[in-house]
């Protein structure tokens, strides 16, 4: 009982910054039906340039304002130089340029700052918090309060808001939406430096906890994929969902099977949802008449 | 309000209008009639702004539209009901309305809504289902409406009897008609030629992108050579 009370909390942990990833991905998916995988370099940013401008002697609390707003200016330019340019391009050509962009941020923060492993303090010590047998650090707490605060804002956003429903809407008809007066490519904009800025405040949350280096957005990113395809691609209920129960899922398969076949969940999950669910938990079902 | 000199567009190296000339004063309903093909959409593409003109001037209420992208023109009273419709499917008939006003946020948003409801009392109905749930004639009501909540001065609309059975033609038709009480012009782009024409104060006909008659609506239904081509009488 002990032990799988432990294991939900590690379980939980993982899944909010894998929540925090897919959210990422369902705001530009929503935009524009891409899907990011330069989402997981965002984390990684927001984590290495943290460390680097803490360690340079600027405060925690800046120093992680200052990645955030950094990584949103990264997210940005990635769209202005790299998505927008191939407008009219397919889907798929899109997709393909996030995965060019992700190998070039991985290979550029390489040179800038280092291969090494870094981390910065967590936010209130290291004092684990014993809960029914269990413990729990501090710094999960954070990771998980943030993943729930992103997911309400977020969905304030998009149900409540007008440019919420005018990113739902470029992505949903992109000639209607600049027919209703929308500029659909500063809609696009916006998309990609909120999107890289959540993905930099999970890196900022979870550096205390699981480190962080160049290298670590590739799983992160394919993670956070497996998540919002359980969840439901383009459904924020679904990426907190599918983030929260992905984690659960890797940490009970290491603790209960063999942590030898962790890894495999996430493939396992994505194979499982195109195999069996293709909408995942939360899809829209789409009616459409023509 | 609008008057188009010239117009030219291609579609990579082939041209579809190839010079066009063409105006719309205020408050008239004029309508473009013209067999598939014709090259109608493409003009109502160019004056939207969806598809750039290679040639030509659109001037529209005393401004170029040349270098007026297009989010920019419904800013200025020009409101497009695109062919097939293109409703926002994914979101609600409520928010469908409620983007079509997405330049404005005062209280008249409302009264505009409540104004949509009354002419389309079915979409009070179904305010809250998803748009693409709804049936075709439902959908280009929709469009039409929502390009209204834009407080256009001229609407531009491609094609809204498309696909409709008669009964629901004949009602979009008496909507259009409407909207010269409401201070609306509109410019019509029909391949039904007959009902668009009788509900119209003058009409052009368009063949492979050049305008081969034009004249007050009523000539054009007693011209010989429309009653043959496209009313089939």
């Amino acid at each position: 009982m002990d032990a799988l009370l432990q294991f939900l909390f590690s379980g939980l942990t993982v899944g909010a910054v894998y929540a925090l990833v897919a959210l990422g991905f369902t705001i530009i998916y929503n935009a524009s039906d891409v899907v990011n995988f330069a989402q997981g370099e965002f984390v990684m940013l927001g984590g290495m340039i943290t460390v680097f401008a803490f360690d340079a002697g600027v405060p925690l609390p800046l120093a992680a304002v200052v990645a955030i707003l950094v990584t949103a200016a990264i997210g940005v330019a990635l769209n202005k130089l790299a998505i927008e340019p191939a407008r009219g391009a397919p889907v798929v050509s899109l997709i393909i340029i996030t995965i060019g962009a992700s190998i070039l941020i991985r290979g550029a923060t390489q040179l800038v700052f280092d291969k090494q492993l870094h981390r910065f303090p967590a936010f209130s010590g290291d004092d684990p918090i014993r809960v029914l047998g269990a413990t729990i650090l501090p710094q999960s707490l954070w990771v998980i309060g943030g993943a729930l605060a992103v997911f309400v804002g977020l969905w304030v956003f998009f149900t409540r808001t007008l440019t919420g429903k005018a990113v739902l809407a470029t992505a949903n008809n992109r000639i209607a939406a600049q027919l209703v007066g929308i500029n659909t490519g500063w809609i696009m904009t916006l998309s990609f430096g909120l999107s890289a800025a959540i993905g930099a405040f999970a890196g900022v949350l979870v550096t205390p906890i699981t480190l962080v280096s160049y290298d670590v957005g590739v799983a992160l990113a394919l993670k956070g994929f497996a998540a919002a395809m359980l969840g439901g691609m383009g459904n924020p209920k679904g990426a907190l969902v599918g983030g929260l129960l992905l984690g659960c899922l890797e940490a009970m398969t290491a603790g209960y099977v063999s942590s030898q076949y962790k890894e495999a969940v996430a493939f396992i999950v994505i194979l499982a949802v195109l195999f069996v669910m293709p909408r995942g938990l939360f899809g829209a079902k789409t009616t459409e008449r023509v | 309000m609008l008057t188009v000199e010239g117009l030219r567009s291609r579609y990579g190296r082939i041209e579809v209008l190839h010079g066009l000339d063409l105006k719309v004063s205020q408050g008239e309903i004029v309508t473009v009639v013209g067999a598939n093909g014709a090259g109608k959409t493409t003009l109502l593409k160019c004056l939207s702004g969806t598809q750039p003109a290679s040639d030509g001037t659109i001037v529209f209420r005393g401004q170029s539209l040349t270098a007026v992208p297009s989010h920019k023109r419904l800013k200025l009273g020009l409101a497009q009901s695109p062919e097939g419709r293109q409703i926002f499917t994914n979101l609600s008939v409520e928010e469908n309305l409620r983007l079509g006003a997405f330049l404005f946020a005062d209280d008249q948003v409302d009264r505009d809504m409540a104004d949509a409801f009354a002419m389309f009392p079915i979409l009070k109905e179904k305010r809250n289902l998803a748009a693409g749930g709804l049936s075709g004639g439902q959908q280009q009501m929709l469009a039409i409406a929502r390009a209204l909540m834009g407080r256009p001065h001229c609407l531009l609309l491609d094609e809204p009897s498309m696909g409709l059975a008669p009964l629901l033609v004949a009602q979009i038709f008496d909507v259009v008609k409407s909207l010269k009480a409401r201070d609306v012009t509109v410019l019509l782009v029909e391949q039904n030629a007959f009902g668009a024409l009788k509900i119209a104060d003058r009409g052009y006909v368009m063949e492979t992108g050049r305008i081969t008659i034009s004249g007050p609506a009523a000539d054009l239904i007693a011209d010989p050579r429309i009653r043959e081509a496209y009313l089939g009488l």
